[in-house]
């Protein structure tokens, strides 16, 4: 099964309303409430990162027996240094964005604590795709 | 699904279909879609009732019944105590004394009065303490005092099933207290009835079916609504007769104000959020389970609109049963005498096990099975006008969707569709009438 969502950079009001679908879905499928609270987790960070860091973008949701793949591909300022977005603590994002209660540097590290599989890649000024798998 | 089919919980409620017409109203306000209209009657799914009672106050034939004990149940024990919440005399307002309703309740044949809410002030220590060492991970913690709450967590939000009180309410505390206080006095249990004046369904269910493996000692709950009306046809005809009924009244102000919304927040240290009325706390807990809310340490969900004041077995007005109380409580004594005896009596059976989800699997334990039928209902849903009327005895599309893939509805149940077919020539008149007489009975003749 297959759900596409899109995401507007900066509509905060909006953010959120991907992984509360995903969510339905999963409690209707009778998903474990602990893994579905991983994939709402994880889920809800790299959808905030688009809304908070991006232009835009497309979220695609693989649901099969073995578990759920999410794909989160934006256009945007891609990433430069992805290695240190990973750590703990670090962040770009603007005062604005922080004055929300976004943008403590946890995103990243958050999603790949709670994620099976974990890919991230990265080209800056075009965008950024992140892939993470959690099981069933 | 048929009448009787599901029975794995208590049911508080149930259809009389001598009663019912079919009419759907119960249908469209069902929290979690348990209800539907089969051969024109309503039919309640008990695995996903959570005895909320929406549909009782809704029903304009009463044809819904409160599965309640008989009253006459009590004269079977020796010692007959009745435990009555503070909102009962509420709703008389000034008009009757408490002390002669507390008569009156003698002279219907109980022993023994007491007010429920006396555990209260016990189990403000208990939760303060709970609420300081629970973990991250379970926090904010729930309430476990509305029982229809505990249900709808248990069905619609089982990832929070950790986060609900493992400790008792405090019915069940009061009960606890009198159980041990009357085996300290050598009568014997089999002897002993405790009664419970409830003003809802749901702590109907909560006492005959607890969660959390916890066995309650409550020999019965009476209905409300029945002793209101027992208590004034006495208080008319003036036919109270001699009694010596025990009475205790006197309870703190906290204990008095615990049914009314923010009666558990007040009482408590941390950041407390009170909310009431049921599609406040289910879009509330929404949020809960996206992880939106962050810094709550506890919150007071109850189903009701003002509380229990507003209890579907209430027959005051909500408000002024509210005010009433409020009203008391800002008279009433701080300290409860009798907190000694209850850290002793009460304290190895304060805590329960944790709450189980209510694993519903609405398309089959196969998740392969159950993906291939969810594409299936979002390919229908595409199709379905999408205007939730009602009328093919599902809540709304989504639900009909959900039902005809699973074999309990037939796509022409939905009147656009069967227009469609018909005029495409693959639905027949007679073959549409029947499928409407499926679902709402025959109710013309052609």
């Amino acid at each position: 099964m297959e759900l596409v969502y899109t995401v507007e950079g900066g509509d905060f009001n909006k953010a959120g309303h991907a992984s509360s679908q995903i969510k339905r879905v999963l409690k209707q499928l009778g998903v474990p409430p602990d893994i579905i609270k991983r994939v709402v987790v994880a889920m809800y960070e790299a959808e905030v990162n688009i809304v908070a860091h991006a232009w835009r973008g497309v979220i695609t949701a693989g649901v099969d027996e073995s578990g759920i793949r999410v794909v989160l591909d934006d256009e945007g300022p891609g990433i430069p240094n992805i290695a240190q977005a990973m750590e703990k603590g670090y962040s770009t994002a603007s005062q604005e964005v922080r004055d929300m209660g976004f943008g403590a540097g946890m995103g990243l590290p958050n999603i790949r604590s709670n994620v099976d599989e974990f890919n991230i890649s990265s080209v800056v000024n075009k965008g950024t795709v992140l892939d993470f798998f959690i099981r069933f | 699904m048929a009448e009787g089919e599901h029975c794995r919980y208590y049911r508080g409620l149930e259809i009389m279909t001598d009663l019912c017409v079919g009419c759907s109203h119960c249908m469209k306000v069902c929290p979690t879609e348990a209800l539907r209209v089969k051969g024109g009657k309503a039919v309640i799914h008990s695995d996903l009732c959570i005895d909320c009672g929406r549909c009782y106050r809704e029903c304009p034939t009463n044809a819904i019944r409160v599965v309640d004990d008989d009253f006459d149940h009590i004269f079977g024990y020796k010692h007959r105590l009745l435990l009555v919440p503070s909102l009962f005399y509420s709703q008389f307002e000034d008009r009757i004394e408490m002390n002669e309703i507390n008569r009156i309740i003698g002279s219907l044949g109980f022993t023994e009065v007491s007010p429920v809410e006396l555990g209260v002030d016990y189990l403000i220590e208990e939760m303060n303490r709970y609420i300081e060492e629970a973990p991250a991970d379970s926090r904010p913690v729930i309430s476990s005092y509305c029982p229809a709450i505990v249900r709808l967590i248990q069905v619609r939000f089982p990832s929070l099933v950790d986060n609900i009180m493992t400790l008792l309410p405090p019915l069940e505390i009061t009960a606890q207290y009198y159980k041990s206080k009357y085996r300290d006095a050598g009568i014997p249990e089999e002897d002993l009835g405790i009664f419970y004046l409830t003003p809802c369904v749901a702590k109907i269910a909560a006492v005959k079916d607890p969660v959390g493996g916890y066995v309650s000692p409550i020999t019965g709950a009476i209905n409300m609504d029945l002793l209101y009306s027992k208590v004034m046809m006495v208080h008319r005809n003036h036919s109270c007769t001699e009694n010596n009924i025990r009475i205790n009244e006197e309870i703190t102000s906290n204990a008095i104000r615990w049914s009314t919304t923010r009666g558990e927040t007040n009482a408590i240290r941390g950041v407390a959020l009170a909310i009431d009325g049921m599609d406040n706390v289910m879009e509330f807990l929404e949020k809960v389970e996206n992880g939106d809310i962050e810094g709550v340490d506890f919150l007071e969900l109850r189903c009701c609109d003002e509380s229990c004041s507003g209890g579907i077995l209430v027959r005051g007005n909500r408000f002024l049963v509210a005010d009433g109380l409020h009203k008391r409580a800002s008279t009433a004594p701080w300290v409860n005498p009798y907190i000694k005896d209850f850290r002793k009596y009460c304290a190895d059976y304060m805590v329960f096990t944790r709450v189980q989800p209510r694993a519903f699997m609405k398309y089959g334990r196969d998740i392969k099975e159950a993906i291939r039928k969810m594409e299936e209902v979002r390919n229908l849903k595409h199709t379905l006008p999408g205007i939730d009327c009602g009328a093919c005895g599902s809540p709304n599309c989504e639900a009909l969707a959900g039902d005809i893939v699973n074999g309990e509805r037939n796509i022409n149940n939905c009147v656009f569709m069967q227009i469609a077919n018909e005029r495409r020539g693959t639905l027949n008149v007679d073959e549409a009438i029947a499928l409407m007489e499926e679902i709402w009975g025959k109710r013309y003749d052609y």
